[in-house]
């Protein structure tokens, strides 16, 4: 099992989004993050021109199998992808182990494929 | 003048009364969407404040000051809640309810100026003394018949300048007050903390509704429908019908005129259109008409519209930048120095005395001299008022009240949960 983490642009949510549910995957976690990164915003307020370094960014946390990893990873690339500077990071890391709270079984079998 | 006329021109006085009550929530809302979210309940509070304090004051002791009679124009005989000394052919208790809504929308400007780290407890002090002193004073200088407006024969304003000051709705004795005590009381205060960097630099803090804000200015405009007409107070007959339809289409004129400056200035000078900006530009636009909006001519308001719109960003900046006052709504500059500005173009744009019509510099002399006596007193006032209260009260809140918000210390409730 492993956990895929993505930083992707806000404005690529809602595609990423669809792409994922078309995929096997059938839950993932989502929040809203800000970063501070070297990309900056020009912004302008009664007069006084200054910029922004906080960067939002939606986080796209699944906890899939290991043999829909790189699937997956494909999905957000093809659909989180503008060719621009700040498109994003994926980070892949190991889960130990997984249980179901209804059930109590354990083990890559709880996350069941969707087909 | 007959029965009905009198009953409409009655009418039209309260309608336009409602309608400058009415800018006591477009202030509100105007100030509370340019100032941050942790202090939304103290500045809605002090806007109430200025009503209700100005309302009362000005019933028991300002109309008199300001309407009642004297023999040298300084000052009137205060009233002390006694209307009958007013001799006029509208009915008194509804002239009184007129200049009420005048004097509150003069106090109220102040605490957009001030917003964000004055002591509550000052600010109470501070309107009770606007509605009380300062502006029935100077208003009865002018408005009360007093030696500003003093057009008979020998006074001192005709043998001077050949003409009498005017102000017909308010630029000077409404707007450029309001805004040099928001100036002064900004000054007295410094800025908010944060404002001004170590390296001397502006910064911006962006306010938490530009939604309120726009909706603020909207309903300032709507009300300044009868700030100006309304001012006329008079509706009957062909004269005043006449004059009221002129000053709502110069109003307009200009509002839209000076939104329409500020917003290509903006976009030329930060190559955007600022939005926050041009809501002011549209306040300066109705606060530079207000004194001359019967006497100009509507191609008059909106060369008034467009530089005031001008000169506000200008102002702005300068007031920010260079003098480093943190002023978070532009009050200074929207009403004091388009304030003033209204008041010295009408003497030169007024079609029936102005100096660019042929009628010589007598009339803008007036204006000048006008204008810089009201400006004087208030200026006096404010310094005296502010300075003082800050020498036995203090002004501001302490550093940790500030930064977490007036609303939960000052109040103990927060507009937003």
């Amino acid at each position: 099992m492993k956990k895929i983490e993505a930083i992707i642009r806000k404005t690529k949510f809602e595609e990423v989004k669809e792409a994922l549910l078309n995929s096997d995957i059938n839950w993932f976690e989502y929040h809203d993050v800000h970063g501070i990164g070297q990309s900056r915003q020009e912004r302008i307020y009664r007069g006084v021109q200054y910029s922004t370094d906080v960067i939002e960014r939606v986080a796209i946390t699944i906890v899939c199998r290991d043999q829909f990893v790189q699937p997956t990873v494909n999905v957000i690339i093809d659909t989180a992808n503008t060719g621009e500077v700040g498109d994003g990071r994926i980070f892949v890391s190991d889960i130990i182990d997984t249980w179901s709270i209804r059930t109590g079984e354990h083990g890559d079998t709880v996350l069941r494929d969707k087909k | 003048m007959n029965d009905i006329a009198i009953s409409l021109d009655t009418v039209w006085m309260l309608l336009a009364a409602m309608l400058v009550f009415f800018m006591q929530p477009g202030f509100a809302l105007c100030e509370a969407g340019f100032t941050r979210s942790k202090n939304t309940a103290n500045i809605l509070f002090k806007n109430f404040v200025d009503f209700m304090f100005g309302s009362l004051l000005f019933w028991f002791v300002g109309f008199g000051f300001m309407f009642g009679s004297d023999g040298a124009g300084f000052i009137g005989r205060p009233n002390w809640g006694d209307l009958s000394f007013y001799k006029g052919t509208l009915p008194v208790e509804g002239f009184l309810i007129f200049e009420t809504v005048f004097c509150a929308t003069s106090a109220t400007i102040v605490s957009g100026a001030m917003a964000e780290r004055t002591k509550f407890s000052m600010y109470v002090i501070y309107s009770a003394f606007i509605s009380l002193f300062i502006y029935p004073i100077e208003g009865h200088w002018t408005w009360g018949g007093g030696w500003l407006c003093n057009d008979a024969a020998g006074s001192f304003m005709m043998n001077t300048f050949g003409d009498v000051f005017h102000d017909f709705a308010g630029s000077a004795i409404v707007h450029s007050v309001g805004g040099l005590l928001a100036f002064i009381g900004a000054m007295a205060l410094g800025a908010r903390r944060g404002k001004y960097g170590k390296d001397g630099k502006s910064r911006a803090i962006p306010g938490h509704s530009l939604t309120l804000a726009a909706l603020g200015v909207f309903i300032l405009w709507m009300g300044w429908f009868g700030f100006n007409p309304g001012s006329q107070l008079a509706a009957a007959g062909e004269v005043n019908r006449t004059a009221i339809s002129h000053v709502f289409l110069t109003t307009n004129l200009a509002a839209a005129a000076g939104g329409v400056a500020t917003m290509f200035l903006t976009w030329i000078k930060y190559k955007k259109p600022s939005f926050s900006l041009m809501l002011n530009g549209v306040l300066a636009g109705l606060v530079g008409i207000t004194a001359g909006c019967d006497m100009v001519s509507p191609l008059g308001a909106v060369i008034i519209g467009l530089i005031c719109g001008t000169v506000l960003v200008f102002a702005i900046e300068f007031i920010d930048h260079k003098l480093h006052i943190d002023d978070p709504v532009g009050a200074s500059s929207v009403h004091g120095v388009c304030g003033i500005l209204g008041t010295l173009l009408t003497g030169l744009l007024s079609t029936t005395n102005g100096a660019f019509y042929g009628h010589g510099w007598g009339f803008f002399g007036a204006q000048c001299f006008g204008i810089l006596v009201i400006d004087l007193w208030a200026a006096a006032c404010g310094f005296a008022l502010f300075y003082g209260i800050k020498k036995l009260h203090g002004l501001r809140v302490p550093a940790r009240i500030e930064d977490e918000g007036l609303d939960i210390y000052e109040h103990g409730e927060t507009c937003y949960n």
